[in-house]
């Protein structure tokens, strides 16, 4: 048994707490309903092919590329953008922490290191391993060249690495 | 984008029954590889049927005292079965060194296994490339072809598959469990999914139309270490130079051929009480090179033997 | 015109910095909306109805024609509004016969049935979604007729010819001096074509009202692409507002404009409706520009003592067809060394490539490569210690035209690194350390930079709030405009940050030529310091002719500005009760900067000693940069976060260009092999150790009226080099041909 859809299918998306429904192309992405259905332009294109990290959100609490996803697979998923991180007027303590220790130039990849960041520290919260985890079924220790390879999957073309670094250190202890 | 038609799978036989009744139809799962593709017009699926949400994700101990991983396990999930840790240890490793988390995050198992190969004259569809176009001939044969194959390549294709986690899944000696149209299940090595390239680039396994993964079976561990080195330009996110799997006495190795290599004639050497060395030197005896990948050959000579020590250092402590 | 010693001799907010907000590590003035996802980019401005969407068509060949067009497909397919090829394109401004980066001039697209290099728009598909304009786009189908091309840069040195206007440079007789030198290094480096690879790709949104055009588009030069664009519009200069609020990355890439621009406005004035256009990743890497190939070659001859007797780089390098752009990778050598006898120069090989253009730090960038790796082995040739070595050939003036330095702290800058780094702990004789399998190497190399200033305008504004608004045509590419242009105006206004806004990146606003050249902080704030001072006088003009302010009868010059409160000795007000009362619709002052008239009597640069500790596999030849460490002289610094931020990145951009990055010419197609970012290989965070930039204190009075200079292209500047010589400390390598990649460190160490 198959549910199908040909030019237009419906699809409901939980968009930051909130359910949207969508009316789209089957070809519509993930990153481009957002962005150009929803008006949630936080989430960046940078690459459109899995390639640099910018339109990295969290489905069902774990990170994704959402310009390798289609809309319509996500039905039902919750999906958190960073409108859903936090505000201006309420700044989530890791978007105070980038603010703080200068963690993006440009800002265009801002979005998605956050978004990865959350996404990572609860990885690491679930003892997830990574190419640098030498002690494969040990506790993670967050070192800083976990942290780096972790967020590897995020470029910054202003290079903003290592103040990324610092602020995602100075709120892992919170967070994860 | 072509148009498609997108129909999302709720049972895994109806799904494989419409993909073999559709020429041009496509499962999607991840989706990370494919829509990559699709985006460039290089996969044009008439028919995309998504089998992203059948109960295919589970990681199971076998009677025999392995794993069966299910092919919808995501590439993130498997890698942190604690089993695999702590008894594949070469399998995390390897996906934990391919592509970034976000990738892991989503990408299956199956998908995994079925991407195609980064060559770059595959991936710009201005230039020739038998696999992407039969009969158009290939631009890497003759042109900037750093990363193509040092085994079984052809005149028609020097594609490399760029899998890591297959490499690992070859030196353990994994099997593939499918689901055919017909509903026939069938298990096989995993090393006989993939096929070199020969005068048909294009068709990359032996796989029927409409024929599912549903899952890939570890035997229980082999004895001795096990390790995983990858080998690349940069030290994240991106595609190796060559990388080795070692898993006891097996070895295999990745981004050196259309599939993923198991060293069959370094294993026999080693076998016969070669050192490791000469070992990768008989495998390499089958290597040939097509300009700028030569170095390939090289690298692999010195990389393949450090492995092995490793692993057997590590064998031996445990 | 002012002068340089006009500056010197003037005192003002910045210098006094009485409130201390000069210098001081603020936020980012945009920065909470950019963390918070709010920013919008110009894909992402909403425009007044709902857009259309843009996808274009890029050739298959590097030259030659377009024979045959069909478009029918693409017309037919679902939802689409528009398909332009050169044959049916509206009418457009001509393109002048070579373009220049400060002129604007129209740059027609889809302008003919020529194809100049592979990857040329030469087709543009509207749809109502992106979907389908991206599938049109697809069915679009042209047929080519190929000429012969010339695109292998190495095949065709022979047609290297001198760069228009310019002639070599030689100081004494450097063949002589050569050839008499007791030592030698006399080595050929070759760098590779790179890529921005901005995280934002190219992209407008554009619409019209009645004859008015309004576009939003990422570009580093607001008034250049404004006027340009109306130019190619065939309409008056006032019908186009351009906004450029927010880039996300420009690096020179944006300097210039692409078809984005101009077909997104041409086609939403055809179809009366707003369009967005965006270029793909992959229509970036040959759509845009590029950082050219070069291959140099350096001699250098010494005594057997250290002293330079002859230096030479000579630079070979390409550009397209049509362009004139040079790396001028041997110019920053001219002042960075003495020696009597001296060579310098370049040639310049046209090809049918993609445009070349600057990238950060041009010339710097790929020639501190070579020349301050030939010094690495010189200093090793002579047994003297790198940095000792180039203490030795310091000089006094400038070598080349005799003239003073601003001020030269490079030697400060080599010896606080040496100590902070720990220096005296390297072991000169490489392959000794050894970190499991690692091999252990340091390396270290000089920066230097040249200092622009170029005339530019700004507004300041104060209200009946006494907030301040500061209004520029100026661009914020993650430089950090916004924030220090806030910073000067709080300081010379005396009232708080938070009572600044900023408002730049528009076509309405006072002109400022834009970011680039690492010119924009001297060039913006030095006009923005201009329009403050000048609301300043035209305030006090007020209070002392106002019986209703405390101030009223002056005098006049002793008024002081503080916390938003404006006092002359014990008595005061608040700046917004002055305002309230004589100006509630608010008061309104202009600025300007020009450079100095006598500016080229000293030779300004900016200054740094970089020093990398690495790690290199010998095995596989991987290496990893494990920490960097950067001390720089860059006059007075403005914001030490902005600023060591933008200097760490270009540290960064340093290890890229010496391990990573490169794209290469497939010599049969004429386009580049690496044509995305899983091949085009920037850092990630990964290849990224531990990185530190020191800022010396240092005032540079003669720069402009803040005594400050640019570091956006500074720190990029020899940081290449440190990596090689820190790879050659460590395995005893020499690599010559970047990026340092495996295959090529391995070929040298088996």
């Amino acid at each position: 048994m198959l549910i199908r859809g040909d030019l237009r299918l419906k699809t409901t998306i939980i968009v930051n707490g909130e359910a949207r429904a969508l009316d789209v192309d089957p070809r519509t992405t993930l990153l481009d309903a957002l962005r150009e259905r929803l008006g949630l332009t936080g989430t960046k294109k940078g690459c459109d092919h899995g390639q640099c990290g910018a339109c990295t959100v969290l489905v069902n609490g774990v990170r994704i590329n959402s310009c390798l996803s289609l809309a319509v697979m996500h039905e039902g998923d919750a999906v958190t953008t960073i409108e859903g991180v936090g505000s201006v007027d309420k700044l989530s303590a890791i978007q105070q922490a980038f603010l703080t220790e200068d963690a993006f130039q440009c800002g265009y990849c801002t979005p998605g290191q956050i978004c990865s960041a959350l996404g990572m520290l609860q990885e690491v919260a679930d003892n997830w391993p990574s190419q640098e985890t030498a002690d494969l079924t040990g506790r993670i220790r967050l070192s800083d060249d976990e942290l780096r390879e972790r967020m590897s999957g995020n470029l910054c073309r202003c290079s903003a690495y290592p103040q990324i670094v610092a602020a995602i250190k100075s709120v892992a202890g919170e967070l994860a | 984008m072509r148009p498609f038609t997108y129909e999302r799978a709720l049972d895994a036989a109806s799904a494989v029954r419409v993909a073999a009744e559709t020429p041009g139809a496509k499962f999607i799962a991840g989706g990370t590889n494919l829509l990559d593709l699709m985006k460039l017009e290089i996969e044009q699926p008439a028919r995309l049927i998504d089998i992203g949400k059948l109960p295919m994700a589970a990681i199971e101990d076998t009677p025999e005292g392995g794993l069966r991983i299910g092919s919808m396990a995501t590439n993130s999930h498997v890698a942190a079965d604690a089993r695999v840790r702590s008894r594949y240890a070469v399998l995390t490793q390897a996906i934990v060194a391919g592509g970034s988390g976000q990738l892991r995050n989503k990408a299956t198992t199956g998908g995994n296994l079925l991407q195609r190969t980064r060559c770059a004259y595959f991936y710009d569809t201005t230039k020739p490339c038998n696999k992407r176009q039969p009969g158009s001939g290939c631009g890497a044969l003759e042109g900037l072809n750093r990363n193509s194959a040092i085994f079984g390549a052809s005149h028609a294709c020097i594609a490399t598959h760029p899998s890591d986690m297959a490499v690992a899944l070859a030196a353990l000696d994994a099997r593939v469990e499918t689901l055919s149209p017909s509903g026939k299940v069938r298990a096989f090595p995993i090393i006989e999914l993939h096929r070199l390239p020969g005068e048909t680039p294009d068709v990359e396994t032996h796989l029927i139309p409409g024929e599912l993964i549903t899952a890939v079976v570890l035997p229980p561990p082999p004895p001795g270490g096990q390790i995983y080195r990858k080998v690349r330009d940069r030290a994240s996110y991106s595609a190796g130079l060559a990388s080795v799997a070692v898993a006891g006495r097996n070895v295999a190795l990745g981004a050196v051929a259309h599939k993923p290599w198991r060293a069959v004639e370094a294993e026999g050497a080693l076998e016969s009480g070669g050192s490791p060395a000469e070992a990768i030197a008989a495998e390499l005896k089958g290597a040939s090179d097509n300009g700028r990948n030569g170095f390939k050959i090289n690298l692999v000579s010195r990389l393949v033997p450090v492995a092995i020590e490793a692993a057997r250092q590590q064998g031996n402590g445990a | 015109m002012s002068s340089v010693s006009d500056w010197e001799a003037a005192s003002n907010p910045v210098k006094e910095n009485r409130a201390g907000i000069i210098g001081k590590a603020v936020d980012r003035y945009e920065g909470p909306l950019k963390v918070t996802g709010t920013a919008p980019y110009a894909y992402e401005v909403q425009p007044p109805s709902p857009p259309a969407y843009g996808a274009m068509v890029s050739a298959p060949i590097a030259h030659g024609r377009i024979t045959a067009v069909d478009t029918a497909a693409a017309e037919a397919s679902p939802g689409v509004l528009l398909v332009w090829t050169h044959r049916n394109k509206p009418t457009q401004g001509p393109r002048p016969e070579r373009y220049d980066f400060f002129t604007p001039s129209p740059r027609p697209a889809l302008e003919s049935d020529r194809v100049h290099f592979f990857g040329q728009q030469v087709a543009i598909v509207v749809a109502d979604t992106l979907e389908n304009a991206q599938a049109a786009a697809a069915l679009v189908k042209l047929e080519f007729e190929a000429d012969p091309q010339a695109v292998d840069f190495r095949n065709h040195y022979d047609e290297a010819v001198q760069p228009p206007g310019e002639s070599d440079v030689e100081i004494g007789d450097f063949e002589a001096g050569f050839a008499a030198s007791p030592v030698k290094i006399d080595d050929v480096w070759r760098t590779p074509l790179q890529n921005h690879c901005q995280m934002e790709p190219c992209a407008t949104t554009a619409w019209w009202e009645g004859d008015q055009c309004t576009v939003h588009t990422s570009v580093q030069m607001v008034r250049f692409a404004q006027n340009s664009l109306a130019e190619t519009l065939m309409v008056p200069h006032k019908n186009v507002r351009l906004l450029t609020r927010y880039v996300g990355g420009g690096f020179g890439g944006k300097g210039s404009f692409y078809e984005d621009l101009v077909l997104a406005a041409l086609a939403a004035r055809e179809l009366g409706r707003p369009v967005k256009l965006a270029f793909s990743r992959q229509q970036m890497m040959h759509g845009t520009v590029h950082r050219p190939a070069t291959e140099q070659r350096v001699r250098l001859g010494a005594t057997a003592d250290g002293k330079l007797t002859a230096m030479s780089i000579m630079t070979i390098t390409h550009c397209d067809r049509r362009g004139n752009f040079t790396e001028h990778a041997s110019n920053f050598a001219r002042s960075l060394y003495a020696a009597p006898n001296r060579l310098t120069g370049h040639r310049l090989v046209r090809l049918d490539l993609p445009v070349a253009s600057a990238m950060r730090a041009p010339g710097e960038a790929s020639g501190t490569l070579g020349l301050e790796v030939a010094m690495d082995e010189l200093a090793e040739k002579l047994g003297i210690d790198p940095v000792e070595l180039r203490i030795l050939n310091e000089p006094e003036v400038d070598p080349e035209n005799g003239r003073p330095f601003s001020i030269r702290q490079l030697v400060r800058c080599m010896r606080e690194g040496a100590q902070l780094f720990g220096w005296d702990k390297r072991n000169s004789v490489p392959g000794q350390v050894r970190d499991g399998r690692w091999l252990v190497g340091v390396g270290m190399a000089a920066a230097i930079r040249g200092n622009f200033l170029l005339p530019a305008k700004a507004s300041f504004t104060v209200d009946a709030m006494g907030l301040i608004t500061v209004r520029q045509g100026m661009t914020d590419i993650g430089t950090g405009t916004y924030t220090v242009l806030a910073q000067i105006a709080a300081e010379t206004l005396g009232v708080p940050l938070g009572d600044v806004r900023v408002e730049i990146g528009d076509s309405e606003l006072p002109p400022a030529p834009g970011s680039g050249g690492q010119f924009g902080a001297a060039t913006a704030g030095s006009a923005a310091l201009d329009a403050g001072m000048n609301l300043r006088q035209a305030i006090t003009e007020i209070a002392v002719a106002d019986p209703a302010s405390p101030l009223f009868g002056g005098p006049a010059e002793q008024i002081t500005f503080q916390d938003g409160v404006i006092a002359i000795a014990n008595r005061s007000e608040r700046l917004s009760e002055l305002i309230r009362r004589n100006r509630p619709e608010g008061l309104t002052a202009e600025g300007e900067i020009r450079p100095a008239a006598d500016s080229s009597k000293w030779s300004q640069h900016t200054y740094g000693a970089h020093y990398v500790e690495v790690g290199v596999d010998t095995i596989t030849g991987e290496v990893r940069t494990r920490r960097m460490l950067g001390v720089f002289a860059a006059g007075r610094i403005l914001n030490w976060k902005t600023a060591r931020s933008q200097l760490t990145g270009g540290m960064i951009w340093g290890v890229g260009s010496a391990l990573t990055e490169g794209n290469a010419v497939d010599p049969r197609y004429g386009s580049l092999i690496n044509q995305d970012l899983a091949s085009y290989l920037v850092p990630v965070q990964a290849d990224i150790g531990d990185v530190e930039a020191i800022m010396l204190d240092e005032v540079d009075d003669k720069a402009n009226p803040m005594g400050i200079k640019g570091v956006g292209e500074l720190g990029i500047s020899g940081a290449g080099a440190a990596v090689a010589n820190a790879i050659y400390n460590a395995c005893g390598v020499r690599v010559r041909d970047y990026p340092i990649t495996p295959d090529k460190l391995l070929a040298a160490l088996s």
